[in-house]
């Protein structure tokens, strides 16, 4: 098994530590991971990605110029990694931040009305774990356990109160991803 | 000693890797890609734990000079800092050289010349394994290719500058130092006691005791014919270093028909490279220096009559080229693929060169 994913948004969505979580949890899995930011001028406002993988077998490269999967959540994170997903690969949007539709038929695109979600719960800070709920219903690359796991290990003990909420929010995630549209 | 595996960048594994290792001192000076190292320092505050030192000096250049006080004690001392940052620092780095002190400073590149990007780098090799301060001096410069040899290469170079009382370089860049993968850390070791360092280290200035004469660390030496002797002197060392402590990695190299170079971060993505290569039926395998200085020359050579061609891949506009023809002596045609100012070049841009320029 080998993912290739990158997570691109505005800063402040949590694009990067939704990665975070997501790298941590392929750990709790015995798997190889990588995670690299661009760290750039982005995470000071503008645009954020991650690029994690997660392998059975040991990561070449951190940089790929190919993704299984790319997560969009705002426009110009689709305009810059929609030609980037592999043929037959995946491409998940939040519909809040992306007004312009994708234009490949060869992808399998899902949505995910995630801020709307997040408003609806009450809490917009959990937006991101309902995102990361998507990614792993579509592609099961971790066990939520492992993810529960790996996010109370890495959250200190004061905030371990929050984590009903973020397993519900992964949960609330995986129930309402819709596949949008078919790769031909 | 105990072993744990965690999740962390770079920057953060040569923090925890120094606590453990048993560091005196670290002297330092914020900035991008590599503050995650006196942050994480900070953070951890290993002066209540194991009595190290961690500073945050007024400048690099006061950085560099406190770690020449700590050695010239024998400690283990040590500076972090980002290109720009390191410029600053060469004057301390030739006069540790000069006076013979061992010291780890570690380079995470950024784009330049000047302030340039903060963006990866590969850069400063030529500061790095040439020069970078005055006079006829040699850095002992490891180049790691994962968040685990950040973490290993923090012993490794301690325990060369120690060997032969030099300073040692863990030259790296942005995409090592940001990136976080999975680590697992050597288990802790006491810092060494003042009794210890005397002993191992009778050059130390820990004091005059009444058996001996005064110890005297200093790269200054007017009489230009005890100068000579002095340079002769680090000249054997480094003879010594160059026969001795050569690292490398072959990476599919047995039957390769195209060798590519490369060191850190670029290494990576050259691993990628060379197994897409492959799946096109390209023979492509890879050399990997670990220590620039000393440089594998010899390695290379021996490749040079066995392959067709090579590429050195570097975030750089063509520098470890130069040693790299230097060592193939003109037995195979040698190419460069670089990047420049803070873009990483992907595995295709690589393939796409190696096609190019080196298989036709």
């Amino acid at each position: 098994m080998l993912q290739e994913i990158v997570i691109s948004g505005f800063g402040g969505q949590g694009v990067l530590s939704m990665g975070k979580i997501l790298a941590y949890s392929g750990i709790m899995e015995d798997k190889e991971v990588s995670w690299f930011p661009a760290y750039g001028p982005e995470q000071r406002g503008g645009t954020a990605n991650v690029t994690v993988i997660i392998s059975d077998e040991s990561i070449s490269s951190p940089v790929v110029n190919k993704y299984d999967i790319a997560i969009v959540l705002n426009q110009p994170s689709l305009e810059k990694f929609e030609d980037k997903v592999k043929p037959g690969g995946a491409l998940i949007y939040d519909g809040y931040g992306i007004h312009k539709k994708v234009e490949r038929d060869d992808i399998n695109v899902f949505r995910i009305n995630a801020m709307d979600e997040s408003m609806k719960m009450n809490n917009t800070k959990v937006f991101n774990m309902i995102v990361l709920g998507g990614l792993l219903k579509i592609s099961p690359m971790v066990d939520v356990e492992n993810v529960m796991k790996g996010l109370k290990k890495s959250l200190p003990e004061r905030h371990h109160k929050l984590l009903p909420m973020n397993e519900e929010a992964i949960l609330r995630g995986m129930e309402i991803i819709q596949l949008e549209q078919k790769a031909v | 000693m105990s072993e744990e595996i965690s999740l962390m960048k770079g920057n953060e594994a040569i923090a925890h890797a120094a606590i453990r290792y048993g560091v005196d001192g670290y002297f330092g000076y914020p900035i991008t890609p590599q503050s995650e190292i006196i942050e994480t320092l900070m953070e951890m505050a290993p002066w209540k734990t194991t009595g190290m030192v961690v500073l945050q000096a007024e400048s690099e250049v006061a950085a560099i000079n406190m770690v020449y006080g700590g050695a010239a004690c024998g400690k283990y001392a040590m500076t972090s800092s980002s290109s720009p940052g390191i410029s600053l620092k060469q004057e301390g780095v030739s006069y540790m050289a000069g006076a013979e002190l061992p010291c780890l400073i570690v380079n995470v590149q950024r784009g330049g010349p000047g302030l340039g990007t903060i963006q990866p780098s590969q850069a400063d090799y030529f500061q790095t394994v040439k020069g970078g301060g005055h006079g006829d001096y040699r850095l002992i410069t490891l180049a790691p290719n994962s968040v685990q040899e950040m973490a290993d290469f923090v012993a490794l170079g301690f325990d060369l500058a120690f060997k032969y009382r030099n300073p040692a370089m863990i030259l790296t860049d942005g995409v090592i130092g940001q990136m976080m993968e999975r680590v697992k850390l050597p288990g802790f070791r006491r810092r060494r006691t003042d009794q210890e360092i005397r002993e191992q280290c009778p050059w130390a200035t820990l004091g005059k005791t009444p058996d001996r004469e005064p110890n005297i660390i200093t790269s200054l030496e007017l009489d230009s014919a005890l100068m000579e002797k002095n340079n002769e002197r680090f000249q054997a060392k480094y003879r010594v270093v160059e026969e001795n402590e050569v690292l490398y990695e072959e990476v599919k190299c047995d039957d390769a028909d195209y060798l590519l170079v490369a060191f850190g971060s670029a290494a990576r993505i050259c691993l990628k490279a060379i197994e897409m290569a492959r799946e096109e039926g390209i023979k492509a395998g890879l050399l990997r220096p670990i220590t620039l200085w000393p440089f594998p020359g010899k390695i290379l050579h021996g490749y040079a009559g066995k392959v067709k061609g090579m590429l050195t891949v570097e975030l750089n506009a063509g520098q470890m080229v130069e040693d790299v023809r230097l060592a193939a002596n003109g037995k195979v045609p040698v190419e460069h693929y670089g990047r420049l100012g803070g873009i990483v070049p992907t595995p295709d841009g690589v393939l796409d060169a190696l096609k190019e320029k080196v298989v036709k």
